[in-house]
């Protein structure tokens, strides 16, 4: 770790620049530790925006930045009174899920999906680029992070070319990222193509301003239920679903429980004297 | 609808039961029913169109726990077809990501009651995979954990047998049935503690190894098994009045299965041949010998040869698992993630072993480190996501697992068979008799604590 604060948060913007020109031009090695070890590394490369001034330290790969939200080490930073220091420790944000796409070469088998999936959207006269946002290969699982407004024709594409084939979808699932601005929703859906053997994972974001994402109900009949099922959950709106209504939830229900904003709830229990804190409200270790 | 379309008026003078009375609607009176009051409707009735709405459920004792199907009805015949589901909703999902990874084994197995070990497998190999130590697991611990999915198989698959049965009226197949599973259910609880919600498939491996006398147990219980399974298939194979009831009933073809999403036995009985535990193996499936059961009648009658052959090639499985059972631990080598404990019978009831407590205590200050944190704050999971996918007696069970990185889950979603799988029943439903309809939904074996989590 370089010199430089990495909690100062203000930047010169000639140092950002310079810090991201270092990072390309280490970018290969990093690639060599991140096809090594995916689960450590794999987040090495941040975007742009969020490398820290750590960048500039060119004698090994890039720190991860800072994690937005998770700092100490026994959640004991925020008025508890924490006299260990620990309180202070920076946490590394290594989830892959705000990386970069993972540069190839990709295990084999996901290789030849990958290839398979850009001479389909060739086919269908678009690219890799124009569909994708990034492309992650992480524990053997290649999850595609699809542009909003491609998805409904990326469904399309990947159910019906010869070679891709994904003739069923086993679910949409939402999942809520409250730091990520602009992106705070995302939406994964698996495919599973039976011709092939092979399965996929479509991942779309959008944000918590403008929660729509477009339906693919009318390519996989069976994310009819799984839509209204992160509707219901997360308050995503799925453009073009033929009956978007809650399904778990009661219809009249205020809020969507699965939301990180939304409390888990429950009472304090006294046992034997003492009394136990909802779950909500015990300490947590982050 | 607006307060000015509906004008509710009482059915009689005296009565004032909003549930009981005709409302004008923009679509005509409509009148509920609840009993009773017959005059009322059939003058209605004989003034023209008749269209009936019923409400099956969700406390109706054939729709397998409360599932609600909202039936429109011609006649006997059933001209559309819904369900409602939502009534067992219990947040299982969201309180997981505030308890640790090793404590959400406890909920997930509380989810379809039926088939526990495969929802704690399921949650479990998903930990693992995020881990990277799905290698590491001895064994005899993977051993273990398929044998315990098979009888578990058993169990699930001599259930939707049962029930479906005695739904049809083949009450002695519902009597036999809850007999044999009961007597699954007793090994579970030989071997883990606990009849259901067994928690017992852990990270890293299995709670607690097999207790003396369990090898034995199996071996009898296989004993028993091979010579009971037959019964069922001399009552109902060639039963004309099963058949009457099954064949035909509940036709849902392979594309109406693709687009629906459908596996599992629903699956097979089209003829394909899809098992996850053949096709993208996982546990070391693809080392035991077995076959993939399939029909091609499309029916409730296919659905349930199968599953009497499944329950077979299950027997198998499990006798292969008890030739294999070698000494060894059953928990993962690595002491961050491993939980140190093993419980035993103490003289004040089930607790720590006392080794360990003197192992912790009096002999290493690491171990005592590791049991502490463990205990009281879990392990941390590397940040990422993955979807494990296994084969559930239902059809392909799910975990979308999320971490960022904490001791607790970001993010756990079960794509359970049960939720997708009764999406199909406006396909299987439309167009049959009402006594169909139940037939058709026993036959996709649904379980709502799965569906509604």
């Amino acid at each position: 770790m370089s010199d430089n604060d990495p909690q100062s948060g203000k930047q010169d913007p000639d140092e950002v620049e310079e810090a991201a020109r270092t990072r390309a031009e280490t970018s290969p090695v990093e690639e060599q530790s991140a096809a090594e070890a995916p689960a450590e590394e794999a987040a090495a490369e941040a975007p742009e925006d969020e490398s820290t001034a750590e960048a500039l330290d060119t004698t090994g790969p890039a720190l991860p930045p800072e994690h937005p939200s998770r700092r100490g080490m026994f959640g004991a930073y925020d008025g508890s009174g924490d006299t260990t220091g620990y309180g202070r420790l920076v946490v590394r944000d290594t989830n892959p899920v705000r990386g970069g796409s993972t540069p190839r070469p990709w295990p084999e088998e996901l290789e030849q999906l990958g290839d398979d999936v850009s001479a389909a959207l060739q086919e269908a006269g678009s690219t890799d680029a124009d569909t994708f946002e990034k492309v992650l290969v992480d524990r053997g699982q290649v999850t595609f992070f699809v542009k909003r407004e491609k998805l409904a024709e990326v469904a399309r594409i990947f159910r019906d070319d010869p070679l891709l084939r994904f003739e069923l979808c086993m679910g949409v699932n939402g999942v809520h990222y409250p730091e990520e601005t602009g992106r705070e929703l995302h939406a994964v859906i698996q495919l599973l193509s039976i011709t092939h053997n092979r399965r996929v994972n479509l991942e779309v974001t959008c944000p918590d301003s403008d929660p729509h994402i477009p339906s693919i109900v009318h390519t996989y009949p069976s994310a009819n239920w799984h839509e209204r099922e992160t509707y219901d959950f997360f308050g995503i709106l799925f453009d073009g679903h033929p009956a978007l209504t809650r399904i778990q939830m009661p219809d009249d229900w205020p809020g969507h429980p699965q939301r990180k904003d939304y409390p888990l709830g429950g009472i304090p229990v006294e046992y034997k004297g003492a009394t136990i804190a909802p779950p909500d409200e015990r300490r947590a270790y982050n | 609808m607006s307060q000015q379309d509906v004008t509710f008026t009482p059915a009689g003078d005296d009565t004032d039961d909003p549930y009981a009375g005709v409302r004008e609607t923009t679509e005509g009176p409509v009148y509920t029913v609840t009993g009773q009051d017959w005059d009322d409707v059939v003058g209605a009735a004989a003034a023209g169109e008749e269209r009936i709405v019923v409400n099956m459920g969700p406390q109706h004792p054939s729709t397998h726990g409360v599932l609600r199907l909202i039936l429109e009805l011609d006649g006997e015949t059933v001209t559309e077809a819904r369900c409602g589901i939502g009534y067992l909703h219990t947040g299982i999902e969201k309180n997981m990501e505030y308890r640790t990874w090793t404590q959400g084994v406890t909920f997930v197995t509380r989810m379809d009651y039926l088939s526990p070990f495969f929802n704690e497998a399921a949650y479990v190999l998903g930990i693992e995979k995020l881990l990277g130590i799905t290698d590491d697991i001895p064994d005899r611990a993977n051993v273990i954990r398929v044998m315990m999915m098979e009888l578990n198989r058993i169990s699930s698959h001599l259930v939707c047998i049962a029930t479906g049965g005695m739904e049809m009226g083949a009450l002695t197949v519902m009597t036999n049935g809850f007999r044999e599973r009961e007597r699954t259910l007793d090994l579970f609880e030989l071997i883990t503690g606990l009849r259901m919600n067994s928690a017992y498939i852990r990270p890293g491996g299995v709670a607690q190894d097999l207790p003396p006398g369990a090898v034995e147990s199996v071996r009898e219980y296989l004993r028993w098994m091979w010579d009971h399974i037959g019964d069922y298939e001399a009552f109902c194979n060639e039963n004309p009045v099963f058949k009457g009831r099954t064949v035909g009933v509940g036709y849902l073809d392979l594309a109406g299965c693709m687009a629906l999403g459908i596996t599992g036995p629903v699956l097979r009985s089209t003829g394909l041949p899809w098992d996850l535990r053949k096709s993208q193996p996982y546990c070391g499936y693809e080392t035991y010998d077995f076959e993939v059961p399939t029909r091609d009648t499309s029916d409730s009658y296919g659905r349930f040869r199968i599953r009497i052959d499944e329950m077979k090639e299950s027997l198998k499985i499990v006798e292969q698992c008890l030739d294999r059972l070698e000494p060894g631990p059953v928990m993962v080598g690595d002491k961050k993630i491993a939980w140190p404990a093993q419980l035993a019978i103490g003289s004040d009831g089930m607790g720590n072993s006392l080794d360990h407590i003197r192992h912790i205590m009096g002999e290493s200050m690491e171990a005592l480190i590791h049991h502490f944190k463990l205990v009281t704050e879990g392990f941390r999971v590397p940040a990422g996501e993955v979807y494990v996918p296994i084969e559930s007696p239902r059809g392909e069970l799910g975990a979308h697992v999320v971490s960022d990185g904490g001791t607790r889950p970001w993010r756990v979603h079960f794509r359970d068979p049960s939720f997708n799988n009764l999406q199909a029943v406006p396909a299987m439903c439309e167009g049959s008799m009402v006594a169909d309809v139940i037939v058709a939904v026993a036959s996709l074996d649904p379980v709502m604590g799965g569906c509604d989590r």
